[in-house]
């Protein structure tokens, strides 16, 4: 287990004493109805009492209490003394259910007389709605009523929430600024295995020497004073670039088109990525980039055995808004503040979910990763990725491909070494990615996008990953809560300058903690939720034998041959190169497209064939039917789709408690041998529980008892267009027999 | 080419050709072969033995058999055999044009497939097959209803239909309200469409409620009233003191009861009725569910459609039909569970009425969970109530366009399916239960999916064309063919004659079972009928797709390890204690006895690296 001590510096008394508004101090009664503050936490304002309204039957209609707006969340506190927490045996404990991260409120609608209006930041200063509906991003839906809450507080609570939600602000007004400067240096975690964070040398070497990669180590940027004369700003500090790559080919581009290397394939190939170079149209810088880029690859080529192959990213896959607008349009289907509503679209579900086309993204990705895979894997061929930026797709595909490839980027610490390598020191532009502030135009879920694929491998594998599906559920609700240096920065240089910058107007040392310090969340039995226990470590037997296996002749998966030997050799490659950099850049990968379909396809039936190693490559069924919907995260909130005591949680639950029994049976026999004690029965069978869970546990709530079953309530027969059939009878005779003759007689 | 001598056949099950043949496969093109056609089977092998590819269908899969190319034709392979299956696939067979050597297998294929149409015996009446246990004793309606405490006060049995009098297509034992007579009943069968009278299937055990079943009630434009219908289900309301108005669930779609009344049928009119509520299920007809099965073949055969799968699959509507009949079936086990009594009909009661009632029944009894139980449901809800099988799915009838196939009873198990996939651990049976069942409700291998109703099943039958009209010279002449009838007695009922399913799956339960399975009985099992939660199954629909993986679930597999584990550990904890009693036994040590060989010197067995990561 990886976690801190049970406190991580949580549920320190905050050192201040209340912020609530002078006029309900005196009501003590109200007074102890503050939310437990997390440090730097301070209250903005509040109003009382205001309705919180819920669609779920079980808690009937609505619950009184006080709204805050504090500079880290919206909190709803309830007057009522809330039920034991049997219920919730999964607690996060930044937040709670009635807590909303100001970073995680997605959109705002204000309820005017029956009407329903979007808010955005620039109106909405005067008048004040009766209610207000908050959709999150990690998809739960508030609605508050401020109908009882006296004139005055309802439109300071209002404007408030707006104020610190929606508008746009500095970086230095994320939370995570105040709230690191009041905790203790989060201590050095000193667990094994522990996740490299790859912001020092260390950590690189390491991570070559694993995969038996031979590349070169650039220091050059150690202080990014390059990033902000030479380089452009997302380099790392640190990277790897091939061996024939020269430190003044850094300058030639400010590092664009420089292939920073990602991972080694055990046979010798490497993948690479970089940013590609700028678009020119003049003839002689074309020619000029024409020929640096020519360099680099054939820089890539002599890694391994001359072979490389340049994939463009930017060509091939959405763009980075496309891929925002189909989230938005996708994510909309789940945020469902009636029921009426969940039940009118459940008709159209399926074509409702493929208009979005956020599934086929998911798909065109993993897609792209595996065709990837195929060059590494069977053709051994070295991979350069270009994208225009260098660190969205790039990021998408480099980590699939080595998720893919490498076993141990399925366990834990291992899944959060390669987020760290790749996107986070790689460069990825967290903080516009995910709009923390509040700057629309260069929104996009990229990481959201790649923690969907992982979840499709992951669903489709469940036995190969050392995580769970709760903790991909959980990962993605972190994005959204302004706490983590992980997902607040737009590069690696932005954190550190920033942190200096801080750091030198505080006076002190701030220490952002990162998302990988799970004790910040949750407490050692929740933790427990985040491996999946079906996963099992390579056996050492399986290791040796494994590695005596290994096939000598490198071409391991190749087939009843269909595939051209060599057709990716580098000279054809320069050439093709040539084509792509000719201004408009037509791609060849457009024609190619088919049969890229066909290979691909192929390689999956070949290693389909073959045994599953769960410990070996791990391909994606790209099947129309075998992408799915991440239901966990998406429908956890929907109180009408949850399944009690029913799920594969079920599953699992028995495997795990089976596994217990085995535990306990092992320690009882090992005493029997030994000899010590008379055994102690300490195998009580499972108590049957009336206790149901969802299936979305550990998410939504159980339930005891009986309830009701959600009951569809719209069937808009009228636009199941079922022709002449529909009216026909079952037979076709007439009830003739007894509606006639003993009708008659009647 | 050798002959196909090796070819597996069941006892009774006789070789009738064997020819070379190429099978055009969807997936991996021509495969040169031999085929081999007996009396139950059609059975292919290919000429090169590696890779192998079989190929077996039994003759009762068979829906249509279609010659395809002449002997003029042109091109590879274009001149040969195309048959439709009932069980989601097409196959392909190419032969040589030369010699019309194709007449012979169609003609043979065609009369074997078809049998009934040629007057010859499905195969179920040739079998030879034994098996330990005699499956058409797994239901006894009697000890059924006594395990639901039944007769009780409120509720007898009667006999009235034991010679099928009262009605022909229902069992012969029934359960009616303690308060209604005989004569009653006879003359509410009068104003119930084929005398589909309510009886009972299923009681709550505490609080009294009940399902009851029916056909729709003979109503006709008149808008006709019967005051022993009336009377009648107001005493099935009044056995329950808690049900203050009688459910009626009319599974179709309101428009369709309405356009009933053309054909003398309808529905329970409000003011009729005084103490009932009516509720339409919207559930469509057996045509509908037929087209929208064909639809859902044309997407996932051969090849699974790519780019727009999931709005395709809406336009099947299969999975929608699929959430109508779940939906009405929580509605039914939601009403029957707050302590209300139900009626359910549609308009004979022996399609949509059996999947509800079934799958209600399911819902609310923990029974028909098991393995067994849930082998006397389909034997009381779907065969002893008279689901039409051998009409619904044209069993040896070569008339494959017949209006009155549909796959009612595929739908159901689907809405099985869909319920296990939600609840996993809560059904005894597993996928392949599922699936084997679907196999054999088409091969015609054993007696139980043959015929109509337990009347034609009882009175010793042979089956018949679901519309024999006018006899056919029969190409083998076997008993007594005369004009009109359409019921030829033969010499020995069907239970004696064919061996029943449950025979078959009984004699080898484990590989049915679900070891996932947790003995819950207090629960109702409320699935969700979202599609956000229902799905396609993938692995009955897609089964002939190479690409879909036909593995053990590795969730499944990682239990059954588990289990054995157990076992193992078990074995050795009770070995030790033996051996504590006998303390001289074994030397002591930290070798545990490998329990294969209780010798104290073989190795140390798996123990030491059984550590769990858990």
């Amino acid at each position: 287990m990886f976690s801190l001590g049970s406190n991580g510096g949580k549920y320190t008394k905050p050192s201040f004493v209340s912020y609530v508004n002078p006029e309900q101090k005196g009501n003590d009664a109200l007074q102890e109805k503050n939310p437990v503050f997390l440090p730097g936490e301070v209250v903005f304002c509040s109003a009382s009492p205001v309705l919180k309204c819920t669609h779920d039957d079980l808690l009937e209609g609505s619950i009184m209490g006080t709204l805050f707006c504090t500079n880290f969340r919206i909190s709803f506190v309830s007057d009522q003394v809330l039920l034991e927490d049997v219920v919730q045996p999964f607690r996060n404990r930044l937040y709670g259910e009635n807590d909303i991260p100001l970073t995680c409120v997605d959109q705002i609608y204000g309820d005017y007389d029956e009407k329903r209006k979007l808010i955005t930041n620039t109106q909405m200063k005067n008048k004040h709605p009766n209610g207000i509906i908050v959709h999150c991003k990690d998809l739960r839906v508030f609605q508050f009523s401020l109908k009882l809450a006296k004139e005055e507080a309802a439109k300071k609570i209002f404007q408030g929430i707006v104020r610190h939600s929606l508008e746009p602000k500095s970086l230095r007004c994320i939370f995570a600024f105040s709230y690191c400067e009041n905790i203790a240096g989060a201590p050095e975690t000193q667990n094994k295995p522990r996740t490299l964070m790859f912001e020092n040398i260390v950590d690189w070497m390491e991570e070559m020497k694993r995969t038996k990669g031979n590349c070169k180590l650039l220091e050059i940027n150690k202080d990014f004073t390059i990033s902000q004369k030479v380089l452009f700003d997302r380099l790392p500090q640190f990277f790897f670039i091939p061996t024939n790559v020269l430190e003044k080919d850094l300058a030639a581009y400010q590092g664009k088109g420089v292939p920073i290397w990602c991972w080694s394939h055990h046979s010798g190939c490497a993948l690479f990525k970089t940013a590609s170079l700028p678009l020119v149209q003049e003839e002689s810088f074309l020619r000029a980039q024409k020929l640096y880029m020519e360099r680099m690859l054939n820089a890539v080529a002599h890694n391994y055995l001359y072979a490389v192959k340049a994939v463009d990213l930017s060509e091939t896959l959405p763009s980075i808004q496309d891929i925002q607008q189909s989230y938005s349009r996708f994510k909309q289907n789940f945020l469902i503040d009636n029921i009426g509503e969940f039940w009118i679209s459940d008709m159209k579900w399926f074509s409702t979910l493929e208009t979005t086309r956020w599934l086929s993204i998911i798909r065109q990705c993993l897609h792209k990763a595996v065709e990837v895979v195929e060059y590494l894997e069977k053709e051994n061929t070295n991979i350069l990725l270009i994208e225009d930026g260098g660190t969205d797709l790039s990021c998408v595909i480099s980590s699939l491909v080595q998720l893919m490839l490498d076993p141990h980027y399925r366990t834990l610490t291992g899944f959060q070494s390669l987020v760290q390598k790749e996107w986070v020191v790689g460069g990825h532009n967290f903080l516009e990615r995910c709009n923390h502030l509040n700057n629309k135009d260069k929104e996009s879920p990229v990481f959201l996008l790649f923690l969907e694929c992982v979840w499709q491998l992951l669903q489709q594998h469940s036995l190969a990953f050392q995580f769970s599906e709760t903790y991909l559920t959980v990962l993605s609700d972190s994005i959204s809560v302004a706490i983590f240096s992980t997902f607040i920065f737009s590069s690696p240089y932005q954190r550190v300058s920033s942190m200096k910058t801080e750091s030198q107007t505080h006076g002190s040392l701030l220490n952002i903690p990162s998302v990988w310090d799970w004790s910040l969340q949750f407490d050692c039995k929740s933790q427990e939720f985040l491996f999946n226990p079906l996963y099992r470590e390579k056996s050492k037997q399986e290791k040796t034998r494994n590695k005596n296996q290994r096939p000598k002749p490198i071409r391991q998966l190749s087939l009843p041959n269909a595939t051209p030997p060599k057709k990716y050799f580098f000279k054809e490659e320069t050439e093709s190169l040539r084509k792509m950099l000719r201004g408009t850049r037509i791609s060849r990968w457009m024609h190619l497209s088919d049969s890229a379909q066909a290979s691909v396809w192929e390689f999956y039936n070949a290693w389909q064939q073959k045994p599953l190693d769960y410990h070996g490559l791990l391909l994606p069924d790209l099947d129309g039917p075998a992408i799915r919907l991440w239901m966990q995260r998406y429908l956890r909130w929907i109180p009408e789709v949850q399944i009690f005591g029913g799920g594969d949680i079920t599953l699992v639950n028995k495997i795990t408690s089976l596994s217990q029994e085995l535990e306990e049976l092992r320690m009882e026999l090992e005493q029997q041998v030994r000899q010590a004690d008379p055994r102690c029965k300490s195998t009580e069978t499972v108590n049957k529980s009336t206790i149901r869970m969802s299936c979305f546990f550990p998410f939504a709530s159980c339930r005891s008892g009986s309830f009701k079953p959600a009951i569809p309530t719209s069937h808009c027969d009228g636009e199941m267009d079922m022709g002449h059939l529909a009216e026909r009878e079952d037979e076709d005779t007439e009830l003739t027999d007894n509606s006639v003759i003993r009708g008659c007689a009647d | 080419m050798e002959l196909l001598t090796d070819a597996p056949l069941l006892p009774g099950e006789e070789r009738v050709i064997d020819k070379d043949i190429i099978y055009i496969c969807p997936f991996s093109g021509a495969i040169k072969g031999r085929v081999l056609i007996s009396n139950y089977r059609l059975f292919f092998r290919n000429v090169d033995a590696d890779p192998a590819v079989t190929l077996e269908v039994p003759l009762g899969a068979i829906s249509r058999v279609e010659k395809m190319g002449g002997a003029s034709s042109r091109g590879e392979n274009s001149y040969g055999l195309d048959i439709t299956c009932k069980d989601m696939r097409n196959l392909r067979f190419a032969l040589k044009q030369e010699g019309h050597s194709r007449r012979d297998i169609f003609d043979i294929l065609f009369r074997y497939a078809f049998p009934l149409s040629h007057g010859l015996q499905l195969f179920a009446f040739l079998s030879q097959e034994k098996f330990p246990e005699n499956g058409w004793n797994v239901y006894n309606p009697m000890q059924e209803f006594r395990r639901q405490g039944l007769p009780n006060d409120q509720w007898r049995v009667t006999f009235l239909n034991s010679t099928y009098e009262l009605c022909d297509t229902y069992p012969s034992i029934l359960v009616v309200p303690y308060t209604a007579s005989d004569e009653d009943l006879r003359r509410v069968a009068t104003f119930r469409s084929r005398s589909r009278i309510s009886v009972l299937s299923w009681i709550h055990p505490e609080n009294q409620a009940v399902i009851t079943r029916c056909s729709q009630p003979l109503v006709g434009m008149g808008g006709k009233r019967n005051r022993d219908d009336e009377r009648y289900l107001e005493l099935i309301r009044a056995t329950n003191r808690t049900t203050s108005k009688l459910t009626i669930f009319d599974a179709r779609p309101n428009v369709n009861a309405v356009a009933n009344k053309a054909t003398g049928g309808g529905y329970e009119g409000e003011d009729a009725y005084q103490n009932a509520e009516l509720v339409f299920l919207d559930i469509q007809n057996i045509h509908v569910m037929r087209e929208s099965l064909k639809k859902l073949k044309d997407i996932v055969f051969p090849n699974v459609e790519e780019s727009h799968w999931l709005s395709s699959l809406e336009s099947t509507h299969w999975l929608e039909h699929i959430k109508l009949v779940l939906s009405g079936a929580i509605q039914v086990a939601d009403r029957i569970s707050s302590g209300s009594s139900v009626v359910v009909h549609c308009s004979d009661g022996w399609d949509r009425t059996a999947q509800l009632s079934s799958l209600a029944m399911l819902m609310l009894d923990g029974y028909y969970r098991t393995l067994r139980g849930f082998q006397v449901l389909l034997e009381k809800e779907w065969l002893s109530f008279g689901h039409k099988f051998a009409s619904r799915i044209g069993h040896g009838d070569k008339n494959h366009a017949d209006a009155d196939r549909s796959p009612i009873f595929l739908q159901f198990v689907d809405c099985v399916w869909q319920m296990t996939k939600q609840f996993p651990t809560a059904f005894q049976f597993n996928e392949h239960f599922l699936v084997t069942l679907l196999d054999h409700l088409y091969s015609c291998r054993f007696g139980t999916f043959l015929f109509n109703c337990e009347s034609m099943r009882e009175a010793s039958v042979r089956p018949q064309p679901p519309h024999w009209h006018a006899p056919q010279p029969p190409a083998v002449s076997q008993g007594h063919w005369s004009d009109g009838v359409t019921v030829v007695r033969l010499f020995q009922e069907v239970k004696k004659k064919t061996v029943s399913l449950w025979s078959f799956i009984n004699s080898e339960p484990s590989s049915y079972s679900n070891p996932f399975f947790t003995v819950d009985l207090s629960h109702v099992l409320y699935p969700v009928a979202s599609m956000r939660h229902l799905e396609l199954w993938v692995s009955y629909y897609i089964r002939w797709n190479p690409r879909i993986r036909q593995q053990q679930s590795p969730m499944e597999q990682r239990y059954k390890e588990l289990l054995a584990l157990k076992e193992q550990y078990l074995k050795k904890l009770e070995e030790l204690q033996l051996s504590d009693r006998a303390p001289q036994v074994f030397p002591r040590g930290p070798h545990l006895s490998n329990s294969a060989s209780p010798s104290p010197s073989s190795p140390p067995p798996r123990v030491t690296r059984l550590q769990t990561p858990f």
